[in-house]
Protein backbone atom coordinates (compact mmCIF):
# COMPACT_ATOMS: atom_id res chain seq x y z
CA UNK A 1 0.00 0.00 0.00
CA UNK A 2 2.94 2.69 0.63
CA UNK A 3 4.43 2.15 -2.22
CA UNK A 4 0.73 2.29 -4.02
CA UNK A 5 0.80 5.60 -2.71
CA UNK A 6 3.93 6.73 -2.97
CA UNK A 7 4.24 5.98 -6.77
CA UNK A 8 0.73 7.33 -6.72
CA UNK A 9 2.25 10.94 -5.39
CA UNK A 10 5.33 10.91 -7.74
CA UNK A 11 2.94 10.03 -10.59
CA UNK A 12 0.97 12.49 -10.18
CA UNK A 13 4.11 15.19 -10.09
CA UNK A 14 5.52 13.75 -13.63
CA UNK A 15 2.02 13.50 -14.82
CA UNK A 16 1.19 17.16 -14.31
CA UNK A 17 4.81 17.67 -15.64
CA UNK A 18 3.30 15.95 -18.93
CA UNK A 19 0.25 17.55 -19.28
CA UNK A 20 1.20 20.77 -19.54
CA UNK A 21 3.98 20.07 -21.91
CA UNK A 22 1.02 18.28 -23.55
CA UNK A 23 -1.13 20.85 -24.04
CA UNK A 24 1.21 22.47 -25.99
CA UNK A 25 1.32 19.65 -28.73
CA UNK A 26 -2.09 19.87 -28.73
CA UNK A 27 -3.35 23.45 -29.07
CA UNK A 28 -0.53 23.84 -32.22
CA UNK A 29 -2.63 20.49 -33.27
CA UNK A 30 -6.03 21.81 -33.07
CA UNK A 31 -5.15 24.75 -34.99
CA UNK A 32 -2.52 23.48 -37.77
CA UNK A 33 -3.12 19.97 -37.69
CA UNK A 34 0.80 19.66 -37.36
CA UNK A 35 2.66 18.20 -34.99
CA UNK A 36 4.97 20.54 -33.54
CA UNK A 37 8.51 17.99 -32.69
CA UNK A 38 10.05 21.11 -31.34
CA UNK A 39 7.63 21.65 -29.01
CA UNK A 40 9.30 19.64 -26.35
CA UNK A 41 12.76 21.19 -27.29
CA UNK A 42 11.31 24.50 -26.36
CA UNK A 43 10.02 23.20 -23.07
CA UNK A 44 13.79 21.86 -22.04
CA UNK A 45 14.77 25.32 -23.33
CA UNK A 46 12.51 26.77 -20.35
CA UNK A 47 14.68 24.19 -17.97
CA UNK A 48 17.92 26.10 -19.21
CA UNK A 49 16.89 29.53 -19.19
CA UNK A 50 16.14 29.01 -15.58
CA UNK A 51 18.97 27.12 -14.77
CA UNK A 52 21.00 30.11 -15.82
CA UNK A 53 18.69 32.38 -14.07
CA UNK A 54 19.11 30.47 -11.23
CA UNK A 55 22.80 29.87 -10.78
CA UNK A 56 24.01 33.22 -11.78
CA UNK A 57 21.67 34.48 -9.09
CA UNK A 58 22.31 32.30 -6.59
CA UNK A 59 25.94 32.23 -7.30
CA UNK A 60 25.80 36.02 -6.36
CA UNK A 61 24.53 35.64 -2.73
CA UNK A 62 21.61 37.94 -0.95
CA UNK A 63 18.68 37.23 -3.32
CA UNK A 64 16.00 35.24 -1.16
CA UNK A 65 15.42 31.54 -2.99
CA UNK A 66 11.94 32.51 -3.39
CA UNK A 67 12.20 35.17 -5.67
CA UNK A 68 14.86 33.83 -7.40
CA UNK A 69 12.74 31.02 -8.54
CA UNK A 70 9.90 33.21 -9.32
CA UNK A 71 12.14 35.46 -11.17
CA UNK A 72 13.83 32.07 -13.02
CA UNK A 73 9.96 30.66 -14.12
CA UNK A 74 8.92 34.03 -15.29
CA UNK A 75 12.43 34.40 -17.35
CA UNK A 76 11.85 31.54 -19.17
CA UNK A 77 8.23 31.77 -20.17
CA UNK A 78 9.16 34.99 -21.52
CA UNK A 79 12.01 33.66 -23.81
CA UNK A 80 10.64 30.77 -24.87
CA UNK A 81 7.17 32.08 -25.32
CA UNK A 82 9.27 34.08 -27.87
CA UNK A 83 11.02 31.19 -29.25
CA UNK A 84 7.63 29.67 -30.05
CA UNK A 85 6.16 32.92 -31.68
CA UNK A 86 9.85 33.00 -33.80
CA UNK A 87 9.60 28.86 -34.67
CA UNK A 88 6.03 29.85 -36.26
CA UNK A 89 7.25 32.68 -38.22
CA UNK A 90 10.33 31.20 -39.56
CA UNK A 91 9.26 27.45 -39.69
CA UNK A 92 5.70 26.98 -40.25
CA UNK A 93 4.30 30.04 -41.31
CA UNK A 94 6.14 29.88 -44.43
CA UNK A 95 5.02 26.26 -45.14
CA UNK A 96 1.25 26.99 -44.21
CA UNK A 97 -0.37 26.29 -48.07
CA UNK A 98 2.50 23.49 -48.59
CA UNK A 99 2.46 20.10 -48.25
CA UNK A 100 1.70 18.16 -45.05
CA UNK A 101 4.93 16.15 -44.87
CA UNK A 102 6.95 19.43 -45.52
CA UNK A 103 5.65 21.14 -42.23
CA UNK A 104 6.69 17.87 -40.66
CA UNK A 105 10.30 17.69 -42.20
CA UNK A 106 10.74 21.50 -40.46
CA UNK A 107 9.53 20.57 -37.22
CA UNK A 108 11.87 17.40 -37.29
CA UNK A 109 14.83 20.22 -38.47
CA UNK A 110 13.53 23.00 -35.86
CA UNK A 111 13.77 19.97 -33.13
CA UNK A 112 17.27 19.19 -33.95
CA UNK A 113 18.09 23.22 -34.46
CA UNK A 114 17.22 24.05 -31.02
CA UNK A 115 18.66 21.14 -29.27
CA UNK A 116 21.74 21.80 -31.09
CA UNK A 117 21.56 25.36 -29.92
CA UNK A 118 20.88 24.51 -26.55
CA UNK A 119 24.26 22.16 -26.84
CA UNK A 120 26.28 24.95 -28.34
CA UNK A 121 25.17 27.71 -25.80
CA UNK A 122 25.17 25.71 -22.40
CA UNK A 123 27.20 22.38 -22.34
CA UNK A 124 26.76 18.62 -23.97
CA UNK A 125 27.60 17.62 -20.24
CA UNK A 126 24.44 17.09 -17.87
CA UNK A 127 24.31 20.21 -15.61
CA UNK A 128 23.05 20.45 -12.29
CA UNK A 129 20.90 22.75 -10.46
CA UNK A 130 22.00 24.16 -7.21
CA UNK A 131 21.08 23.04 -3.83
CA UNK A 132 18.68 25.06 -1.82
CA UNK A 133 16.92 26.77 -4.15
CA UNK A 134 13.92 24.93 -4.29
CA UNK A 135 11.99 24.42 -0.65
CA UNK A 136 14.04 21.26 1.00
CA UNK A 137 10.88 20.02 3.06
CA UNK A 138 9.46 16.72 3.04
CA UNK A 139 6.38 15.74 4.88
CA UNK A 140 6.11 11.99 5.95
CA UNK A 141 3.47 10.34 5.93
CA UNK A 142 4.32 6.43 7.38
CA UNK A 143 6.76 5.55 4.77
CA UNK A 144 5.31 7.90 2.65
CA UNK A 145 7.06 10.98 1.68
CA UNK A 146 5.91 13.96 -0.03
CA UNK A 147 8.15 16.71 -0.88
CA UNK A 148 7.58 20.34 -0.61
CA UNK A 149 8.85 21.04 -4.39
CA UNK A 150 5.98 17.90 -5.37
CA UNK A 151 3.39 19.85 -3.80
CA UNK A 152 4.67 23.06 -5.56
CA UNK A 153 4.71 21.17 -8.74
CA UNK A 154 0.97 20.01 -8.90
CA UNK A 155 -0.55 22.76 -7.29
CA UNK A 156 0.95 25.25 -9.76
CA UNK A 157 0.02 22.89 -12.91
CA UNK A 158 -3.40 22.32 -11.78
CA UNK A 159 -4.46 26.04 -11.45
CA UNK A 160 -2.41 26.90 -15.08
CA UNK A 161 -4.69 24.22 -16.35
CA UNK A 162 -7.61 25.75 -14.76
CA UNK A 163 -6.22 29.39 -16.18
CA UNK A 164 -5.59 27.73 -19.08
CA UNK A 165 -9.60 25.68 -19.50
CA UNK A 166 -11.58 28.80 -18.13
CA UNK A 167 -9.67 31.42 -20.69
CA UNK A 168 -9.94 28.79 -23.45
CA UNK A 169 -13.52 28.18 -22.60
CA UNK A 170 -14.98 31.71 -21.13
CA UNK A 171 -13.39 34.19 -22.98
CA UNK A 172 -14.44 35.81 -26.23
CA UNK A 173 -10.72 35.35 -27.42
CA UNK A 174 -10.62 31.44 -26.37
CA UNK A 175 -13.68 30.95 -28.24
CA UNK A 176 -11.99 32.36 -31.21
CA UNK A 177 -9.11 29.88 -30.60
CA UNK A 178 -12.10 27.27 -30.31
CA UNK A 179 -13.36 28.10 -33.59
CA UNK A 180 -10.46 28.81 -35.42
CA UNK A 181 -9.38 25.25 -34.40
CA UNK A 182 -12.74 24.00 -36.06
CA UNK A 183 -12.94 26.12 -39.41
CA UNK A 184 -10.54 28.85 -39.87
CA UNK A 185 -12.54 29.67 -43.21
CA UNK A 186 -15.65 30.13 -41.25
CA UNK A 187 -13.83 31.70 -38.34
CA UNK A 188 -12.51 34.00 -40.73
CA UNK A 189 -16.23 34.62 -41.70
CA UNK A 190 -16.77 35.57 -38.10
CA UNK A 191 -14.03 38.05 -38.63
CA UNK A 192 -11.31 36.51 -36.63
CA UNK A 193 -7.82 36.89 -37.70
CA UNK A 194 -6.68 32.84 -37.53
CA UNK A 195 -3.48 34.85 -37.91
CA UNK A 196 -3.80 36.27 -34.47
CA UNK A 197 -5.05 32.76 -33.12
CA UNK A 198 -2.34 31.26 -34.08
CA UNK A 199 0.02 33.03 -32.85
CA UNK A 200 -1.54 33.14 -29.88
CA UNK A 201 -1.33 29.55 -29.48
CA UNK A 202 2.11 29.55 -30.45
CA UNK A 203 2.89 31.64 -27.54
CA UNK A 204 0.33 29.72 -24.71
CA UNK A 205 1.87 26.77 -25.48
CA UNK A 206 5.52 27.16 -25.43
CA UNK A 207 4.72 29.25 -22.01
CA UNK A 208 3.15 26.61 -20.71
CA UNK A 209 5.64 23.93 -22.26
CA UNK A 210 8.90 26.59 -20.56
CA UNK A 211 7.14 25.95 -16.92
CA UNK A 212 6.92 22.03 -17.34
CA UNK A 213 10.26 22.01 -18.75
CA UNK A 214 11.86 24.01 -15.58
CA UNK A 215 9.51 21.79 -13.10
CA UNK A 216 11.86 18.86 -15.11
CA UNK A 217 14.86 20.65 -13.78
CA UNK A 218 14.10 21.42 -10.23
CA UNK A 219 12.95 18.32 -9.62
CA UNK A 220 15.46 15.87 -11.15
CA UNK A 221 17.72 18.62 -10.13
CA UNK A 222 19.32 18.16 -13.65
CA UNK A 223 19.21 18.92 -17.47
CA UNK A 224 20.84 17.72 -20.63
CA UNK A 225 20.19 19.33 -23.84
CA UNK A 226 18.95 16.68 -25.69
CA UNK A 227 15.94 15.44 -22.83
CA UNK A 228 13.64 17.25 -24.85
CA UNK A 229 13.07 14.40 -27.25
CA UNK A 230 11.98 11.99 -24.09
CA UNK A 231 10.23 14.22 -22.41
CA UNK A 232 8.42 15.41 -25.77
CA UNK A 233 7.80 12.02 -26.62
CA UNK A 234 6.26 11.40 -23.63
CA UNK A 235 4.00 14.36 -23.31
CA UNK A 236 3.06 13.93 -26.93
CA UNK A 237 1.81 10.22 -26.24
CA UNK A 238 0.08 11.81 -23.10
CA UNK A 239 -1.77 14.29 -25.94
CA UNK A 240 -2.54 11.24 -27.92
CA UNK A 241 -3.98 9.35 -25.26
CA UNK A 242 -6.13 12.34 -24.46
CA UNK A 243 -7.18 12.77 -28.02
CA UNK A 244 -4.78 15.09 -29.96
CA UNK A 245 -6.35 18.67 -30.33
CA UNK A 246 -8.74 18.19 -26.90
CA UNK A 247 -7.23 20.60 -23.98
CA UNK A 248 -8.90 18.50 -21.11
CA UNK A 249 -7.98 15.61 -23.31
CA UNK A 250 -4.03 16.53 -22.95
CA UNK A 251 -4.78 17.57 -18.96
CA UNK A 252 -6.31 13.46 -18.17
CA UNK A 253 -4.08 12.28 -20.54
CA UNK A 254 -0.96 13.63 -18.94
CA UNK A 255 -1.78 12.73 -15.73
CA UNK A 256 -3.03 9.14 -16.89
CA UNK A 257 0.78 8.74 -18.32
CA UNK A 258 2.03 10.29 -15.11
CA UNK A 259 0.10 7.21 -12.78
CA UNK A 260 0.92 4.73 -15.56
CA UNK A 261 4.45 4.97 -15.74
CA UNK A 262 5.45 5.69 -12.36
CA UNK A 263 2.84 2.82 -10.78
CA UNK A 264 4.83 0.34 -14.14
CA UNK A 265 8.28 1.72 -12.84
CA UNK A 266 7.42 1.14 -8.90
CA UNK A 267 5.72 -2.25 -9.35
CA UNK A 268 6.79 -4.13 -12.44
CA UNK A 269 10.23 -2.38 -13.44
CA UNK A 270 11.66 0.77 -14.25
CA UNK A 271 14.34 -0.29 -17.17
CA UNK A 272 11.14 -1.22 -18.70
CA UNK A 273 8.80 1.45 -17.61
CA UNK A 274 9.36 3.23 -21.30
CA UNK A 275 8.44 0.39 -23.37
CA UNK A 276 5.56 -0.47 -20.98
CA UNK A 277 4.40 3.71 -21.57
CA UNK A 278 4.77 2.91 -25.11
CA UNK A 279 2.82 -0.42 -24.71
CA UNK A 280 -0.05 1.62 -23.58
CA UNK A 281 -0.05 3.99 -26.28
CA UNK A 282 -0.34 0.82 -28.88
CA UNK A 283 -3.48 -0.77 -26.73
CA UNK A 284 -5.02 2.76 -26.50
CA UNK A 285 -5.04 3.55 -30.18
CA UNK A 286 -6.26 -0.06 -30.78
CA UNK A 287 -9.16 0.20 -28.75
CA UNK A 288 -9.70 3.85 -28.72
CA UNK A 289 -7.85 5.41 -32.01
CA UNK A 290 -9.34 9.12 -31.21
CA UNK A 291 -7.70 8.97 -28.22
CA UNK A 292 -10.13 9.02 -24.46
CA UNK A 293 -12.02 12.67 -25.74
CA UNK A 294 -11.13 13.09 -28.86
CA UNK A 295 -13.79 13.82 -31.49
CA UNK A 296 -16.98 13.98 -29.00
CA UNK A 297 -19.58 14.97 -31.48
CA UNK A 298 -20.27 14.23 -34.65
CA UNK A 299 -20.62 17.15 -37.13
CA UNK A 300 -23.94 16.40 -39.31
CA UNK A 301 -23.56 17.23 -42.81
CA UNK B 1 -23.72 54.71 -56.12
CA UNK B 2 -24.44 50.56 -55.81
CA UNK B 3 -23.20 48.89 -52.31
CA UNK B 4 -21.60 46.09 -54.18
CA UNK B 5 -20.14 46.11 -57.32
CA UNK B 6 -18.09 43.78 -59.48
CA UNK B 7 -16.25 44.30 -62.46
CA UNK B 8 -14.64 42.50 -65.08
CA UNK B 9 -13.93 39.49 -61.97
CA UNK B 10 -11.93 36.27 -62.75
CA UNK B 11 -11.00 33.83 -59.97
CA UNK B 12 -8.88 30.55 -60.56
CA UNK B 13 -7.90 27.70 -58.56
CA UNK B 14 -4.32 26.57 -60.02
CA UNK B 15 -4.99 26.56 -63.68
CA UNK B 16 -8.55 26.01 -63.58
CA UNK B 17 -10.96 29.40 -63.93
CA UNK B 18 -13.91 29.04 -61.99
CA UNK B 19 -15.55 32.82 -62.55
CA UNK B 20 -14.43 33.93 -65.88
CA UNK B 21 -15.16 37.80 -65.99
CA UNK B 22 -18.35 38.67 -63.67
CA UNK B 23 -19.56 41.96 -63.41
CA UNK B 24 -22.22 43.20 -61.06
CA UNK B 25 -24.33 45.42 -58.89
CA UNK B 26 -26.10 45.45 -55.59
CA UNK B 27 -27.87 48.23 -55.11
CA UNK B 28 -28.76 49.30 -51.02
CA UNK B 29 -32.01 47.51 -49.40
CA UNK B 30 -32.25 45.12 -52.64
CA UNK B 31 -32.81 41.75 -52.55
CA UNK B 32 -30.64 40.03 -55.58
CA UNK B 33 -30.69 36.70 -56.01
CA UNK B 34 -27.78 34.79 -58.31
CA UNK B 35 -29.15 31.29 -59.91
CA UNK B 36 -26.85 28.41 -61.36
CA UNK B 37 -26.50 24.90 -61.73
CA UNK B 38 -23.55 23.02 -59.75
CA UNK B 39 -20.64 23.86 -60.94
CA UNK B 40 -21.47 27.53 -62.38
CA UNK B 41 -19.11 29.04 -59.71
CA UNK B 42 -21.74 30.63 -57.28
CA UNK B 43 -19.75 29.86 -54.24
CA UNK B 44 -16.48 30.63 -55.43
CA UNK B 45 -18.45 34.14 -56.21
CA UNK B 46 -19.20 34.43 -52.60
CA UNK B 47 -16.14 33.12 -51.18
CA UNK B 48 -14.14 35.89 -53.35
CA UNK B 49 -16.55 38.65 -52.31
CA UNK B 50 -16.13 37.66 -48.49
CA UNK B 51 -12.53 37.71 -49.20
CA UNK B 52 -12.02 34.02 -48.83
CA UNK B 53 -10.74 34.11 -52.50
CA UNK B 54 -8.88 36.42 -54.17
CA UNK B 55 -9.54 37.30 -57.72
CA UNK B 56 -6.62 36.94 -60.60
CA UNK B 57 -8.35 40.20 -62.03
CA UNK B 58 -11.14 42.93 -61.92
CA UNK B 59 -12.26 44.86 -58.83
CA UNK B 60 -15.05 44.51 -55.73
CA UNK B 61 -16.10 47.45 -54.75
CA UNK B 62 -18.26 48.26 -51.63
CA UNK B 63 -19.95 51.15 -50.27
CA UNK B 64 -17.09 53.14 -52.38
CA UNK B 65 -14.07 51.27 -51.37
CA UNK B 66 -11.94 48.89 -53.21
CA UNK B 67 -11.68 46.03 -50.75
CA UNK B 68 -10.44 43.45 -53.84
CA UNK B 69 -7.62 42.77 -51.80
CA UNK B 70 -9.44 43.33 -48.22
CA UNK B 71 -8.69 40.05 -45.69
CA UNK B 72 -11.75 38.16 -44.92
CA UNK B 73 -12.01 38.91 -41.51
CA UNK B 74 -11.50 42.66 -41.92
CA UNK B 75 -14.30 42.84 -44.45
CA UNK B 76 -17.07 41.83 -41.58
CA UNK B 77 -16.16 44.95 -39.73
CA UNK B 78 -17.00 46.63 -42.96
CA UNK B 79 -20.49 45.61 -43.15
CA UNK B 80 -20.63 42.26 -44.92
CA UNK B 81 -22.14 39.03 -43.64
CA UNK B 82 -21.41 35.43 -45.36
CA UNK B 83 -23.38 33.06 -44.13
CA UNK B 84 -21.26 30.12 -46.33
CA UNK B 85 -22.45 26.84 -48.23
CA UNK B 86 -23.01 23.83 -46.11
CA UNK B 87 -23.81 26.23 -43.12
CA UNK B 88 -20.24 25.56 -41.83
CA UNK B 89 -21.75 26.16 -37.77
CA UNK B 90 -19.19 25.31 -34.97
CA UNK B 91 -20.15 22.04 -34.54
CA UNK B 92 -18.63 21.48 -30.77
CA UNK B 93 -19.66 24.47 -29.60
CA UNK B 94 -23.18 24.97 -28.37
CA UNK B 95 -25.59 27.39 -30.41
CA UNK B 96 -24.96 30.69 -28.25
CA UNK B 97 -21.26 30.79 -28.74
CA UNK B 98 -21.88 30.53 -32.74
CA UNK B 99 -24.28 33.16 -32.51
CA UNK B 100 -22.27 35.30 -29.98
CA UNK B 101 -19.01 34.70 -32.48
CA UNK B 102 -20.99 36.24 -35.30
CA UNK B 103 -20.92 39.66 -33.72
CA UNK B 104 -16.86 38.86 -32.57
CA UNK B 105 -16.18 42.46 -34.09
CA UNK B 106 -19.15 44.34 -32.19
CA UNK B 107 -19.55 45.08 -28.72
CA UNK B 108 -20.72 42.84 -26.23
CA UNK B 109 -23.74 44.78 -25.25
CA UNK B 110 -24.96 45.92 -29.00
CA UNK B 111 -24.17 42.16 -29.73
CA UNK B 112 -27.13 40.98 -27.10
CA UNK B 113 -29.11 43.34 -28.55
CA UNK B 114 -29.12 41.79 -31.87
CA UNK B 115 -28.94 37.99 -30.45
CA UNK B 116 -32.52 38.99 -29.52
CA UNK B 117 -33.35 39.79 -32.23
CA UNK B 118 -32.14 36.46 -33.85
CA UNK B 119 -33.92 34.60 -31.25
CA UNK B 120 -37.23 36.18 -31.96
CA UNK B 121 -36.78 35.20 -35.56
CA UNK B 122 -35.84 31.77 -34.72
CA UNK B 123 -37.20 31.20 -31.84
CA UNK B 124 -36.04 27.67 -32.48
CA UNK B 125 -32.41 28.92 -31.48
CA UNK B 126 -33.40 30.26 -28.28
CA UNK B 127 -34.96 26.38 -27.23
CA UNK B 128 -31.73 25.12 -27.93
CA UNK B 129 -29.30 27.84 -27.16
CA UNK B 130 -27.02 25.43 -24.83
CA UNK B 131 -26.52 22.87 -27.43
CA UNK B 132 -23.95 21.91 -29.24
CA UNK B 133 -24.68 23.01 -32.44
CA UNK B 134 -23.17 19.45 -33.99
CA UNK B 135 -26.32 17.89 -32.17
CA UNK B 136 -29.37 20.31 -34.60
CA UNK B 137 -31.26 19.32 -37.01
CA UNK B 138 -30.05 20.36 -40.75
CA UNK B 139 -32.72 22.95 -40.61
CA UNK B 140 -32.16 24.02 -37.36
CA UNK B 141 -28.06 24.48 -38.41
CA UNK B 142 -29.35 26.46 -41.45
CA UNK B 143 -31.14 28.76 -38.92
CA UNK B 144 -28.07 29.44 -37.07
CA UNK B 145 -26.03 29.83 -39.92
CA UNK B 146 -28.71 32.75 -41.13
CA UNK B 147 -28.80 33.95 -37.79
CA UNK B 148 -25.27 33.97 -36.74
CA UNK B 149 -24.67 36.01 -40.24
CA UNK B 150 -27.38 38.38 -38.90
CA UNK B 151 -25.25 39.03 -35.36
CA UNK B 152 -22.40 40.79 -37.34
CA UNK B 153 -25.30 43.15 -38.08
CA UNK B 154 -24.61 43.55 -41.65
CA UNK B 155 -25.36 46.42 -44.61
CA UNK B 156 -24.76 43.07 -46.89
CA UNK B 157 -25.96 39.79 -45.64
CA UNK B 158 -24.94 37.26 -48.26
CA UNK B 159 -26.73 33.67 -48.07
CA UNK B 160 -24.72 30.46 -50.27
CA UNK B 161 -27.30 28.55 -50.64
CA UNK B 162 -29.77 28.27 -47.88
CA UNK B 163 -32.28 25.75 -49.09
CA UNK B 164 -29.21 23.14 -49.46
CA UNK B 165 -30.36 19.44 -48.27
CA UNK B 166 -33.66 20.91 -46.63
CA UNK B 167 -36.98 19.37 -46.86
CA UNK B 168 -39.38 21.81 -48.41
CA UNK B 169 -41.20 22.96 -45.69
CA UNK B 170 -38.43 23.92 -44.14
CA UNK B 171 -36.99 25.97 -46.75
CA UNK B 172 -40.43 27.52 -46.79
CA UNK B 173 -39.73 28.52 -42.88
CA UNK B 174 -36.78 29.95 -43.99
CA UNK B 175 -37.48 31.65 -46.60
CA UNK B 176 -40.23 33.16 -44.95
CA UNK B 177 -37.92 33.89 -42.22
CA UNK B 178 -35.70 35.78 -44.72
CA UNK B 179 -38.84 38.08 -45.55
CA UNK B 180 -38.53 39.43 -42.82
CA UNK B 181 -35.09 40.30 -42.39
CA UNK B 182 -35.00 42.38 -45.81
CA UNK B 183 -38.11 44.23 -44.18
CA UNK B 184 -35.36 45.56 -42.05
CA UNK B 185 -33.97 47.32 -44.78
CA UNK B 186 -31.14 45.00 -45.58
CA UNK B 187 -28.97 44.45 -48.64
CA UNK B 188 -29.51 40.36 -49.30
CA UNK B 189 -27.32 38.60 -52.08
CA UNK B 190 -28.50 34.80 -51.94
CA UNK B 191 -27.17 32.34 -54.07
CA UNK B 192 -29.55 29.65 -54.83
CA UNK B 193 -30.04 26.59 -57.18
CA UNK B 194 -33.61 26.55 -55.70
CA UNK B 195 -34.71 28.98 -58.49
CA UNK B 196 -38.49 29.13 -57.84
CA UNK B 197 -38.26 30.26 -53.78
CA UNK B 198 -35.23 32.31 -54.42
CA UNK B 199 -36.99 34.50 -57.52
CA UNK B 200 -40.13 35.46 -55.17
CA UNK B 201 -37.84 36.62 -52.42
CA UNK B 202 -35.87 38.54 -55.05
CA UNK B 203 -35.98 41.80 -56.85
CA UNK B 204 -33.20 40.98 -58.99
CA UNK B 205 -31.40 38.61 -60.39
CA UNK B 206 -28.46 37.74 -62.52
CA UNK B 207 -28.14 33.84 -63.78
CA UNK B 208 -24.64 32.31 -63.99
CA UNK B 209 -23.28 29.74 -66.39
CA UNK B 210 -19.59 28.28 -66.01
CA UNK B 211 -18.49 31.37 -64.74
CA UNK B 212 -20.28 33.66 -66.89
CA UNK B 213 -23.20 35.91 -66.45
CA UNK B 214 -25.72 34.71 -68.90
CA UNK B 215 -28.84 36.78 -67.77
CA UNK B 216 -29.68 39.56 -65.82
CA UNK B 217 -33.12 40.68 -64.92
CA UNK B 218 -35.93 41.79 -62.61
CA UNK B 219 -36.84 38.80 -60.59
CA UNK B 220 -40.52 38.75 -62.41
CA UNK B 221 -39.49 39.32 -65.77
CA UNK B 222 -36.15 35.96 -64.90
CA UNK B 223 -39.32 34.27 -63.78
CA UNK B 224 -41.58 34.74 -66.84
CA UNK B 225 -38.61 34.24 -69.43
CA UNK B 226 -38.71 30.62 -71.26
CA UNK B 227 -34.73 30.08 -71.00
CA UNK B 228 -35.34 30.52 -67.62
CA UNK B 229 -38.60 28.47 -66.92
CA UNK B 230 -36.54 25.85 -68.86
CA UNK B 231 -33.49 25.51 -67.22
CA UNK B 232 -33.94 26.29 -63.83
CA UNK B 233 -37.73 25.85 -63.00
CA UNK B 234 -37.94 22.58 -64.44
CA UNK B 235 -41.02 23.74 -66.64
CA UNK B 236 -40.86 22.70 -70.43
Amino acid sequence: MDIFLQQLINGLTVGSIYALIALGYTMVYGILRLINFAHGDLAILGAFIGLTVITGLAGSGGAPANWIVIVAFVLAVLVVAIAGVLLEFTAYRPLRNAHRLSAVVSALGASMFIQNGIMLIWSPQTLTFPEGIMPQTTYNFGSVVISATQIFIVTVSLLLMLALYLYVNKTRFGTAIRAAAIDQDAARLMGINVNKVITSVFILGPALGAIGGLFIGVYYRQAVFDMGWIYGLNAFIAAIIGGIGNIPGAMIGGLLLGLFSSLASGYISSTWQQAIVFGLLILILMVRPTGILGERVADKV
Amino acid sequence: MSLLSITDMKVSYGHIEAIKGVSLAVEEGEVVTILGANGAGKTTLMRTISGLLKPTAGTITYDGNDITQTRADAIVGLGIAHSPEGRRVFGTLTVEENLMLGAYTRPRTEALETRKQVYDLFPRLLERRLQLSGTLSGGEQQMLAIGRAMMAKPRLLMLDEPSLGLAPIIVKNIFAALADVRKTGVTILVVEQNARIALKLADRGYVLEVGKIVHEDTAKALMASSEVQEAYLGKG
